[in-house]
Parts: C-alpha cells; sequence; structure tokens
C-alpha cells in the first residue's frame, strides 16, 4: 500500500542552506541534522532564522542555495509527498472557527486523503490524547488557549506523522497549559516520534529536547544536549548579585570569579567555586550590607545568553 | 492516496460545509438583493417605459440581474471570504502545511465560488421561471453554462484582487473601478446600443458585457449572436485573473 522510502538515518537533514531577502541573510550555510526517534530543538533570539529554516524544511518555500532531505524526499521538489509524513504545529492559531473540534480534525485529515473510516478510528485516540473528548462537538470559540493549543498538536498528528515540527508550541500559555502540552510531546517522543521543537522557553528546552541547535544570524552557532551545553560553555555556577553597594562589590567579585556580567541592576558571576562569593556575601557586613544575591546553578539560559548576547533582537 | 487532479476536492468541500452551516441566510441574502432590484426596477422603471429591444423592461433587466448577481457573488466570495480564509483564519496556511500546494488551495477556492455563484444563478433563474420572463423554458436552460463561465471569469479575477490586497479596504477600489462601471456600462439595465459609441467601444471590453451578450438572446427566447467568442473572452478573464491570482498569491504566502 504504503511504498514510501525505508526507514531513514535522518527525518530530516539540512546542508549549507541558505537563504536571503534582499540585502538580509536570515539562513546562512546552515547544516543541520535530525536524528531519528529525538526531540531536536531550535533555539536562538528573534531574527535568527528559525521559522524560516522551518518553512524551508516543509518545502513551503525555496532556498538559495544548499540541500534540504525531509523523510527522505528531496525538497522543495518532493514537499506534497514529504508532508505526508511530517506534522506541524504552527506558531499562529489557524484552526477552522467555523468547525466544532471534531470537524477540524475531519477536515483537517481530508488534506491528507485519509479515509473516513481511518479517521472514524483515529480521531476519538487523539481526542483522547488531547483532552478533549468533552470539547468534541464545541465550537473553536468555546476553548481557552490552552485548549486550542491541544487542539492543533493533535490535528499535526492526524497523518500519524514520523516527524513533527512545532513552531513555539507554548508561547502564550500559562504554566499550567503549558505542562500539559509538555506531556502530551513526552507522550510523543516515548512512542518514538521525531519532534523538531523551536521555543524562546529554555526551561521547555532543557525539559524536552535530546538535542539542542543553538542558531544565531542563520547558523549554528553551538549544539549538544542541554547538559553537554552546558558543561562546554558555562561556569557551573551562578551567584546574581543585586541591591545597593553593587558598585563597591564589583571589583571584588571580579578578583574571585571566573566571569563576572553586570546587567542593569545585577552582576552574575560564574563560578567554579560559588563557596568563596556566597561566604563573603554572608560574611563581610561592611560591604555586603545593602546586598541580597541567589546562588543557582548554571543553565541553559545562561548559555544562551552568552553566546548569542543580551542585545536586544527585535 | 490523493489522485493529484483532484486534490483541490477537501478544499472545496471545506468551505462547502462551513457553507452548508449557514445556507438559510446565505441564500436568502443571495437573493434578496437582485430579486428588490428586478421587481423595484422592473416594475417602477418598467411601468414608466414603453417596451425595450421589443420586450416588457422586467423581461428584459432579467438577464442582466442574473449576470450581475452570478457576478457579486463570485466577487464577494473570493474577495472578502477569501481574504478571511487567506489572512485573518490562516486557513491556507494550514493547508499548505499539508500535501497540498498553493495550486490546489486556489483551485479549491476558485470552483468554490464558481459553484456558490451558480447557486446564486440558479435562484434568479428560479424566479425568472416563476414569473414567467423567459421566453422558451428549453432554451433558458442554456443559461446555466452561461452562469458557470460567468462565475468562473469573476471568481478569477476575485482571486487576484484578493492577492493583492493588504485588508478589507482595499476591495472598495475594486468595487469602485471595476465592479461599478460594469454593473453601470455592462448592459445590465439598458441595451449597450443606448450608449454613444466611445464609451460602447470601452463597455465591449468589459467581461460583463459578454455574459449579458449571452443570457440575455436566452432569456428572450433567440440563440446568441458569437457565443464562442463572448464564452471565449469570459473564460480568458477568469484565466488571466486565476493566473495571476497564482503567481501573486505564492509571492505573498510563500517567500
Amino acid at each position: 500500500m504504503n511504498a514510501g522510502p525505508a526507514p531513514l538515518s535522518a527525518p530530516l537533514s539540512i546542508r549549507r542552506l541558505s537563504k536571503r531577502y534582499g540585502d538580509t541573510v536570515v539562513v546562512d550555510g546552515l547544516d543541520l541534522q535530525v536524528a531519528p526517534g529525538h526531540c531536536h530543538g531550535l533555539l536562538g533570539p528573534n531574527g535568527a532564522g528559525k521559522t524560516t529554516t522551518l518553512r524551508l524544511s516543509l518545502g513551503l518555500i525555496g532556498a538559495d542555495a544548499g540541500d534540504i532531505t525531509l523523510m527522505g524526499h528531496t525538497m522543495p521538489a518532493e514537499g506534497s509527498d514529504a508532508r505526508r509524513r511530517v506534522g506541524v504545529v504552527p506558531q499562529a492559531d489557524s484552526l477552522d472557527p467555523d468547525f466544532t473540534v471534531r470537524e477540524n480534525l475531519l477536515t483537517y485529515g481530508r488534506y491528507f486523503g485519509l479515509k473516513p473510516a481511518a479517521m472514524a478510528a483515529r480521531i476519538p485516540e487523539l481526542l483522547a490524547f488531547a483532552g478533549l473528548e468533552s470539547k468534541a462537538d464545541a465550537p473553536i470559540a468555546s476553548l481557552s488557549g490552552g485548549m486550542k493549543r491541544r487542539l492543533t498538536l493533535a490535528r499535526a498528528l492526524i497523518n500519524d506523522p514520523e516527524l513533527v515540527f512545532l513552531d513555539e508550541p507554548t508561547t502564550g500559555l500559562d504554566p499550567q497549559a503549558r505542562h500539559l502540552i509538555w506531556q502530551g510531546l513526552r507522550r510523543l517522543i516515548a512512542q518514538g516520534k521525531t519532534l523538531l521543537l523551536t521555543t524562546h522557553f529554555m526551561d521547555e528546552a532543557e525539559r524536552l529536547c535530546d538535542v539542542i541547535s543553538i542558531m544565531d544570524q542563520g547558523r549554528v552557532i553551538a549544539q549538544g544536549s542541554p547538559r553537554e551545553l552546558i558543561a562546554t560553555h558555562i561556569e557551573p555556577h551562578v551567584v546574581e548579585i543585586f541591591g545597593e553597594g553593587l558598585a563597591d562589590w564589583r571589583n571584588w567579585a571580579q578578583s574571585r570569579c571566573r566571569r563576572c556580567e553586570q546587567v542593569g541592576e545585577t552582576l552574575f558571576c560564574y563560578t567554579d567555586t560559588p563557596q568563596a562569593v556566597v561566604t563573603d556575601l554572608e560574611n563581610d557586613a561592611a560591604r555586603a550590607a545593602g546586598l541580597r544575591y541567589l546562588h543557582r546553578p548554571a543553565n541553559l539560559e545562561d548559555v544562551f545568553l552568552k553566546i548569542t548576547g543580551r542585545d536586544l533582537r527585535d | 492516496m490523493i489522485n493529484p487532479a483532484l486534490a483541490w476536492f477537501p478544499v472545496w468541500r471545506r468551505n462547502f460545509l462551513v457553507w452548508k452551516k449557514l445556507a438559510a441566510p446565505s441564500i436568502l441574502g443571495n437573493l434578496a438583493d437582485p430579486l428588490l432590484y428586478m421587481l423595484g426596477l422592473g416594475y417602477g422603471l418598467g411601468g414608466l417605459l414603453q417596451q425595450v429591444e421589443g420586450v416588457p423592461y422586467l423581461n428584459f433587466l432579467a438577464a442582466g440581474m442574473l449576470c450581475y448577481s452570478v457576478m457579486n457573488s463570485a466577487t464577494f466570495e473570493t474577495l472578502y471570504s477569501a481574504f478571511s480564509r487567506m489572512h485573518v483564519q490562516k486557513t491556507w496556511e494550514a493547508i499548505l502545511n499539508t500535501p497540498l500546494g498553493l495550486k490546489d488551495v486556489l483551485v479549491g477556492e476558485l470552483a468554490w465560488a464558481t459553484f456558490k455563484s451558480l447557486l446564486s444563478g440558479i435562484a434568479i433563474l428560479v424566479v425568472i421561471w416563476a414569473l414567467g420572463l423567459q421566453a422558451d423554458f428549453y432554451m433558458s436552460l442554456a443559461l446555466l453554462p452561461v452562469v458557470i463561465l460567468t462565475g468562473f471569469c469573476f471568481a478569477g479575477l476575485g482571486l487576484a484582487i484578493n492577492a493583492l490586497s493588504p485588508n478589507y479596504d482595499f476591495f472598495l477600489y475594486y468595487f469602485t473601478l471595476a465592479i461599478t462601471p460594469m454593473v453601470l456600462l455592462g448592459g445590465v439595465f439598458y441595451p449597450p446600443s443606448a450608449l454613444p459609441d466611445w464609451l460602447a467601444i470601452a463597455a465591449a471590453w468589459l467581461p460583463l458585457t459578454h455574459a449579458i451578450e449571452l443570457a440575455r438572446p436566452l432569456v428572450l427566447g433567440q440563440w446568441p449572436s458569437l457565443p464562442v467568442w463572448h464564452g471565449a473572452v469570459l473564460v480568458a478573464y477568469g484565466l488571466v485573473g486565476f493566473s495571476a491570482a497564482l503567481i501573486l498569491t505564492r509571492r505573498r504566502l510563500l517567500r
């Protein structure tokens, strides 16, 4: 029946990809391999080229240079065949407001040429997956933001895809709704599906992703597991210091820590030996009287800010 | 597997299913406007007129109202409704993430707008038949292909305008610069021969003029002169519009 290509080493493989709009280079010689069964995170500041990379990968737009293979198909020439085996959760809500929850799934399945019998079996599973069984016949306008996102995720699974693209799937959701989406994504990962996820939430990437590629200015500037990235790029501990008298403290701290960075009214001290700093903050009453501090392990956000910089990109 | 030649069908079907939910008010809306024109002008103005081209004014007006209604229906569907789907609801973008391509989306929209304008045309035809305005019932059945060609023509043109539009307000230009001149100069309300030569020559370029050249004789019991020519003009306008729509929408959405 389905004469698709055999299982592949890389569901998505991108080589030396470039895309420019006018004089602006949006994707600049990008290389990216997404391994099967991995949740692969694509992080980067606004304008780093993440969404353009997704659109290029789906064959929606043509590249200026480079090769893309999606599910074994050359893109964008064989886009239709490749998209048949891929699911997409887009950034903007594109649910059909004139249809109910169930009708949205049915209508979307028809775009894949799915048979009514196949969908009759599939849709209850998807409604259960999204926790929307009781909303099956509800109009879209009656759903909360989290429900809409879950439905969008369920819709992306209608064709039982091997690879799912997720473009900022939890942006704008409250913590409860984010956790529900994460649970869903973890179940997909457990089923062996491959996910390619863009996000601005470092905790999301750290929780879900096996591999993270950090993009800036159209290329991948760092890649590895969250733990590898932290170990490679940053000191293991951070002491954040803020409050009155920070200026006096700063010179002293700089002599004690491997790296210090002041952002606004907060001093970030990156160090292998946080105890020295913390002890002084606790005991040096003369200098540290007005200061408050927070000691925490380094995380992905520290890596991200270190290698992409703290400047605003909008 | 999807037959590539029918890949557009789910797009058509999506629009049909949405329309079905709101069918009653939609049909009423489609029918009320041209019906009021037809009865108001037909009886009101017709009462003041001697016969026009040898028939009562209402009978003369019927073909004009039929074509006007079909044009309006195809135009509104491809401007306001298609724009909502493309720009506001992002329905087209959602579809483009599936195996379907932009051409499938636009062919589906073209087929849908043509179909919807056929429904409008049938509604007017039913009124024409009910009032007995046609000279020959069987000959008036030949109006159905004319309605389809007219709907196709204005659906293709409308999709091109849709692709160019930054917002809903832009459509007003199309109505002011294209639709209104067609309604007033294309022969809806009077025979084009009543116009001075220079204006009649200009009117001959308008697609609605050709639709009426086909429809009016069929209502009045004659075969149109030059049916192939008028049909070809409608098809050509529709195809040019649709081709432009493909290029412009691709440039708009897929860049």
